[in-house]
């Protein structure tokens, strides 16, 4: 450092906030990362979706829109979006509400730190591993789930049932999840005022009452938040279907392909049919209906409004 | 007066109505942890069972056949017959853990610390420096975060060929390690929390940039950047997509993948069931024991990016 006092001067008074020369340097790094593995495959893909991609000859030609025609009169497609569409209304519906039960639960009953904590140790916990342990605890032989079940007489095919597999992985997948997602509703609650509740309780409100009245509509904004986070996580399932419907030398998505979700048939299309081309062209159809997803949430919540403000 | 009003009301409420209410609200709470926790308890009873118990179809809460031995196994220190016995087959099919381990290890390290690190230099730099575009960018960044994994894997898994890095650590650690839009967003979040007085006194003493990022805003920062990195390690360490198609070679597979090729070479009618539950337990193991360590950090940090 050969700086005079006046060197210093002036560079203080030019370059206080840095300007481009000193961010070039700080932003190096995370830009080759978001360039490279961001960026550029998200633009080569859409452009791979307009060619006969073939992965093992490592090369395609253009042909247009061929793949996005081929799409519309694809039954299969349209069938793994039924599934999928399924799958994300079950999850969702189940992990928001018991979501918002164990985070009012955990408010106004209990702030044990304990309990949060057990609370969130599945969503720790690796998709496989869970897939894993859930396919032996729902086995329909050795299970002993379907063992509990039978003292009631409810036994379940659960994963190995065309139409329970579907309704099983929701289950799974918001045992993993609800107490992530009950900690994010919780936060939440720890903004609205003690004081409301406690009018309230005055005027003679029950529990119900004040869910209804208070909890919810100040809520808006955090639900909302929540709904958008967790609906395209749900849309995205894979790992789950991989494992525990693939498991002992099936073919992942069954049976009878009831649980092959819009992940599953893009890889599929990948690495079963060596067709890229198809694969990035559903994808880019995915990744086109996750925004369109996310700005109906977000205009129908009317997120960012809570009801406190007005 | 008012909380003081309430509680006496409350309390005068304790009709056998309230008292109902609140005996309702715990069993659902015991209702909770017995359906959170009863999985774990259920994986460990039975990784401590030999597979012929567990064909007997017994569901007992306690191991049918008790034994230490799939743990032997799965750490490579089973004798053969020790092996048949408990996995009531011969040959029965199984997967190198310690391998899968170190490889998880190496992989969910690198890309916890750069991904970090990394993040942090640009978080500081949308934080604190002014150049032209700079929320442009910022913007441009966080988009990153709308885009489907599986997207941007088919064209990354071909770059990955083209570079020749399939089956190489650094490939399956590359998309992940230099930076995440949530991480930038997460840091830079906090770095605008943080007085600016010491780094304006450091300014002002002729400091640079790269001196504050490194002597001011790094100490301030780190509990939060520690946080961050458990974070990532954690989902580093449950990756299961990407590594499933770039790591197809055990030598850089992790404990994900690996469990779940040792789970397609298992025979459909009679799974090596005590001997996958010890795998699931020991793959789950590093990630329970960093919750024991670190599990306060993280449950506040999930109530952080939740408000924000």
């Amino acid at each position: 450092m050969s700086d005079t006092a006046g060197a210093i001067q002036s560079r203080r008074s030019l370059n206080q906030y840095g300007g481009w020369k000193v961010a070039f340097w700080f932003l190096l790094p995370s830009a080759i990362g978001f360039v490279v593995f961001y960026l550029f495959p998200m633009f080569r893909g859409i452009w791979i979706s307009f060619t006969d991609w073939n992965l093992l000859a490592n090369e395609g030609e253009y042909i247009g829109a061929e793949n996005y025609r081929t799409l519309i009169s694809d039954d299969q497609f349209w069938d793994s979006m039924r599934i999928t569409g399924w799958y994300v209304f079950l999850n969702i519906v189940s992990q928001t509400i018991l979501a918002i039960l164990i985070a009012v639960m955990m408010d106004r009953v209990t702030k044990s730190a304990f309990i949060r904590g057990v609370v969130l140790l599945p969503w720790l916990i690796p998709n496989v591993v869970v897939a894993l342990v859930f396919v032996w605890l729902l086995d329909p032989n050795l299970g002993v789930l379907n063992t509990f079940l039978g003292w009631f007489g409810l036994e379940s095919d659960f994963l190995v049932g065309t139409g329970s597999v579907i309704p099983t992985i929701a289950g799974i997948n918001t045992w993993r999840h609800m107490g992530y997602t009950a900690l994010l509703i919780f936060a939440g609650l720890q903004t609205i005022p003690k004081t409301l509740y406690e009018a309230a309780a005055l005027d003679g409100a029950t529990e119900m009452q004040m869910l209804r009245k208070i909890t919810i509509p100040l809520m808006r904004p955090v639900l909302a938040l929540v709904l958008v986070v967790t609906v395209i996580g749900s849309f995205q399932v894979f790992d789950t279907v991989q494992v525990a419907t693939g498991g002992f030398g099936g073919q992942p998505g069954g049976p009878v392909n009831s649980s092959r979700v819009i992940y599953l048939y893009i890889y599929e299309n990948m690495f079963r049919f060596n067709d890229t081309g198809y694969a990035a062209a559903i994808a880019v159809v995915l990744f086109v209906i996750l925004m369109l997803t996310t700005a109906v949430q977000l205009r129908l919540l009317r997120a960012g409004e809570s009801d406190l403000a007005s | 007066m008012t909380t003081q009003l309430s509680d006496m009301a409350g309390r005068s409420n304790m009709t056998p109505r309230a008292r109902m209410g609140k005996a309702t609200a715990w069993s659902l709470i015991a209702l909770l942890l017995i359906a959170t926790l009863f999985p774990f308890y259920w994986t460990i009873r039975t990784a401590l069972s030999t597979n012929p118990a567990l064909f007997s179809g017994s569901q007992g809460l306690l191991p049918p056949e008790f034994t230490g031995v799939n743990f032997k196994r799965i750490l490579g220190l089973a004798s053969e017959a020790e092996i048949q016995a408990a996995s009531g087959r011969q040959n029965s099919a199984s997967f190198d853990y310690l391998l899968a381990l170190r490889n998880s290890v190496i992989i969910a390290t690198t890309i916890a610390v750069g991904q970090v690190f990394f993040s942090a230099m640009a978080a500081y730099a949308f934080a604190r420096l002014r150049f032209a575009g700079r929320d442009k960018i910022f913007f441009v960044y966080l988009s990153g975060l709308m885009i489907p994994p599986i997207f941007i894997l088919i064209p990354n898994l071909i770059l990955m060929r083209d570079l020749g890095w399939i089956n190489t650590f650094q490939g399956v650690v590359a998309p992940f390690a230099l930076m995440t839009p949530f991480a930038v967003f997460f840091l830079r979040q906090f770095f605008l929390s943080i007085n600016r007085s010491l780094e304006e006194a450091a300014l002002i003493d002729g400091a640079s940039h790269f001196r504050i990022f490194r002597s001011v805003i790094l100490p301030i920062a780190s509990p939060q950047m520690i946080t961050l990195g458990i974070l990532t390690y954690v989902t580093a360490w449950n990756e299961f997509l990407w590594p499933l198609v770039i790591a197809r070679d055990p030598d850089v597979q992790p404990l994900t993948v690996a469990l779940g090729v040792f789970t397609t070479q298992q025979p459909g009618s009679s799974p090596d069931w005590s001997g996958l539950m010890t795998g699931t337990l020991m793959a789950a193991l590093p990630v329970i024991i960093i919750y024991l360590f670190f599990g306060k950090r993280i449950v506040d940090s999930i109530r952080f990016s939740g408000i924000k």
